[in-house]
């Protein structure tokens, strides 16, 4: 999808989920042709072909195994916070329940509560964290920037995943360092490859790449670049320029 | 302004020293090797304070692990590390690659264990597909897991005991390890970074010739790391090193998010084998060991004990692939590496007769072989988030894909790189010799730190 022209709006029924709502999966490729190629070439036939890639959804009651028992539990710590189970600002945008996985979509202003909720409350006690990971998806409008938490709970032997999405023109997400201390340097490789800045980290820093690089490389717009290799007037396009099968 | 005469600056190499008006705060001195008296008597201690940049290229920081160690005396008052050294962006050379391909590189991040990193991506990407491996691919995955994990440990305790400076220890370790290495080689053809484990099952089977070496190996094994366990135990210069240094406790480790060795050395048997059995864990017979002195000598012993319990896995893996034929690949041609390895004249290649099948059977076969080497496999969009009991601890893959043929977004969430942020935690108050011994009983692999 890397080489596509960024056009998902001319895609039917792909509509940018800048409104989501919490059933609105998410969008995050739109493709078309055979094989990507925009500058002609595809003589497949299918060069009218449209996709439109989508994860899962929300899910729906009763999510199965310990997801209930999870939802549940937090929901209850989050009304004695004054929080209601409908209310659309709340903490909790989504439930997704997929290949045997449980993800919270969570509002960024309210993450630093859910998670201090999440390791606290005696039936969730999600008390070790797996760190932070980021992911870019450019075609996911006005949530381009996915902070992903991995939590696992020893107690109850769990495992939970948070999601926490912000805006490129906006990439600001609360920083969690102080209910997770582990978080330290996992937020400072987030902001390091993807450039989300965690408010309120204690030295958000370059972790892995030099203090002076610019850019962020992990983003999906960070040009490749690649050195030229040139072969009889022929030049070798960086990688994600090249046609590619997705 | 300073005097000049103050700093010390014998290595021709050495950067030039900066004082005076030019300095950031007091006097900097650049030290190239020499008397450290003199240099001491330099820096004039007592209220100086002194900030000492060990490594990233120094033979006791594991790797090129960088410590920025501020001491007052022979105490260090505040230790930081700084990794990114080694950083060669294969999360991100994932994403332009297939899914099949992209265990060619996460194999080299963590470079000690190879298999594990196979192993969990795979996963992985498995069940970002929904289908199950054939038992006998995961009895294979558990052998070759266990053999990485004590060729892994005892590269722990001689780099560890090399630190300390017994270079016995490192080439008994060492020694060990070879072992380990020879019949990795004999089963996937590669001593490290093999690539042998893929998504739907592993690359090839194990004959029954191996499985008879394997047992030889073993016993060689057992023996070797009884020595190396009579050598370490009770030596009193390895107890006086280890007992009672790098302390950090369970409350520590949960906080920091420490797993593996490290947490087990606090006392909970933290064990994703026992905790979430993965690739049939729950089948085989084994303790999980755990002490609770929370220090670097148990955090050896712990290791040692590991390697002992590793043996016992192995031996009944290898009961397993003997009594349990199958195959070691996904039946669906649409996932399955269709080419079928072959040892002939000139080394290992397609078999004769899978060529024969695709070049002169079935024109079916022949698309299936392109399609799936060229292009790959799709893999239905969405993610996932899989963790394998690494010898380090947990090592987690989050894995995103859009529906394609290559992994949208791949993560490695690398023991090494979180349980490096204990340096601070274990240092800090400690003597300075108690660093190299504090970093060596977390076992960082830089490799997969900066990945």
């Amino acid at each position: 999808m890397t080489d596509q022209p960024s056009v998902p709006a001319a895609v039917p029924g792909a509509a940018a989920p800048a409104t989501a709502t919490p059933t609105t999966p998410t969008v995050i490729a739109a493709g078309s042709g055979m094989f990507g190629a925009s500058d002609g070439g595809d003589t497949s036939g299918y060069s009218g072909l449209q996709r439109v890639t989508t994860l899962p959804g929300a899910g729906t009651r009763p999510y199965g195994g310990y997801f209930d028992a999870v939802a549940d539990a937090l929901q209850e710590s989050l009304t004695e916070a004054g929080f209601g189970a409908d209310d659309p600002d709340g903490p909790i945008e989504k439930v997704v329940i997929d290949r045997g996985e449980m993800t919270l979509t969570v509002r960024r202003a309210h993450l630093v509560e859910v998670c201090r909720r999440l390791r606290d409350e005696p039936d969730l006690r999600f008390e070790l964290s797996m760190g932070v990971s980021g992911v870019h998806l450019p075609h996911d409008t006005g949530r381009e920037l996915h902070a992903v938490y991995h939590l696992r709970s020893v107690t109850h032997s769990r495992r939970l995943r948070l999601e926490v999405t912000c805006p490129d023109a906006d990439p600001h997400i609360p920083s969690t360092v102080a209910v997770y201390p582990a978080h330290d340097w996992h937020e400072r490789e987030t902001w390091d490859f993807f450039g989300i800045i965690f408010d309120g980290h204690p030295a958000l820093t370059r972790i892995e790449m030099p203090d002076d690089w610019p850019g962020h490389p992990q983003r999906k717009d960070y040009p490749l670049g690649g050195i030229p290799v040139e072969y009889k007037g022929a030049t070798v396009p960086p990688p994600d320029e090249r046609r590619a099968y997705s | 302004m300073a005097d000049q005469s103050v700093t010390v600056d014998t290595d021709p190499l050495a950067a030039p020293v900066i004082t005076g008006d030019d300095a950031l705060e007091g006097t900097l001195v650049t030290v190239g090797g020499g008397d450290w008296d003199e240099v001491v008597d330099t820096a004039r201690l007592g209220e100086e304070r002194i900030v000492v940049n060990m490594g990233p290229q120094h033979p006791s920081t594991h790797g090129v692990l960088r410590l920025v160690l501020e001491i007052e005396g022979e105490t260090v008052t505040e230790a930081r590390a700084g990794v990114g050294y080694l950083h060669t962006g294969i999360e991100k050379n994932m994403e332009f690659r297939s899914w099949v391909q992209g265990v060619t590189f996460c194999t080299r991040m963590d470079y000690l264990s190879p298999s594990f990193n196979e192993t969990v991506y795979c996963r992985g990407v498995e069940r970002l597909l929904g289908i199950e491996v054939p038992r006998r691919a995961d009895v294979i995955r558990v052998l070759l897991m266990e053999l990485s994990r004590i060729g892994s440990h005892t590269v722990a305790l001689a780099t560890g005991g090399m630190e300390l400076g017994s270079t016995t220890v490192m080439m008994d370790g060492l020694r060990e390890r070879d072992k380990v290495l020879r019949m990795m080689e004999e089963i996937t053809g590669l001593r490290m970074n093999q690539g042998f484990i893929r998504p739907g099952g592993v690359a090839q089977d194990v004959p029954a010739s191996t499985l008879n070496r394997l047992d030889d190996m073993v016993t060689s094994l057992r023996h070797g790391i009884r020595e190396l366990e009579l050598l370490l135990n009770e030596n009193p210069t390895v107890r006086a090193r280890l007992v009672g240094t790098g302390y950090l406790n369970l409350a520590g480790c949960m906080a920091l998010g420490i797993t593996g060795p490290v947490t087990r050395s606090a006392g909970l048997p933290l064990d994703l084998r026992r905790d979430d059995p993965y690739c049939g864990y729950s089948d085989y017979d084994f303790e999980v060991c755990t002490r609770t002195d929370a220090d670097n000598y148990s955090r050896m012993r712990i290791r040692l004990d590991e390697m002992f319990e590793s043996l016992k896995i192995i031996k009944q893996a290898t009961a397993r692939l003997r009594k349990e034929p199958g195959p070691v690949m996904v039946d669906d041609k649409k996932i399955g590496w269709p080419a079928q390895l072959a040892l002939g004249g000139d080394g290992l290649g397609n078999s004769l007769e899978h060529i024969k099948h695709i070049m002169g059977e079935s024109m079916e076969a022949l698309i299936h072989h392109f399609k799936l080497v060229t292009e790959g496999f799709r893999v239905p969009a969405g993610q996932v988030y899989t963790a394998v009991e690494s010898p380090r601890g947990e090592l987690g893959c989050h894995l995103v894909s859009d529906g394609g043929t290559r992994p949208y977004r791949a993560h490695f969430r690398d023991p090494s790189f979180n349980n490096l942020q204990a340096v601070s935690a274990m240092c800090e108050g400690a003597q300075i010799a108690d660093v190299v011994a504090n970093v060596a009983s977390i076992d960082p692999v830089m490799g997969g730190v900066d990945r």
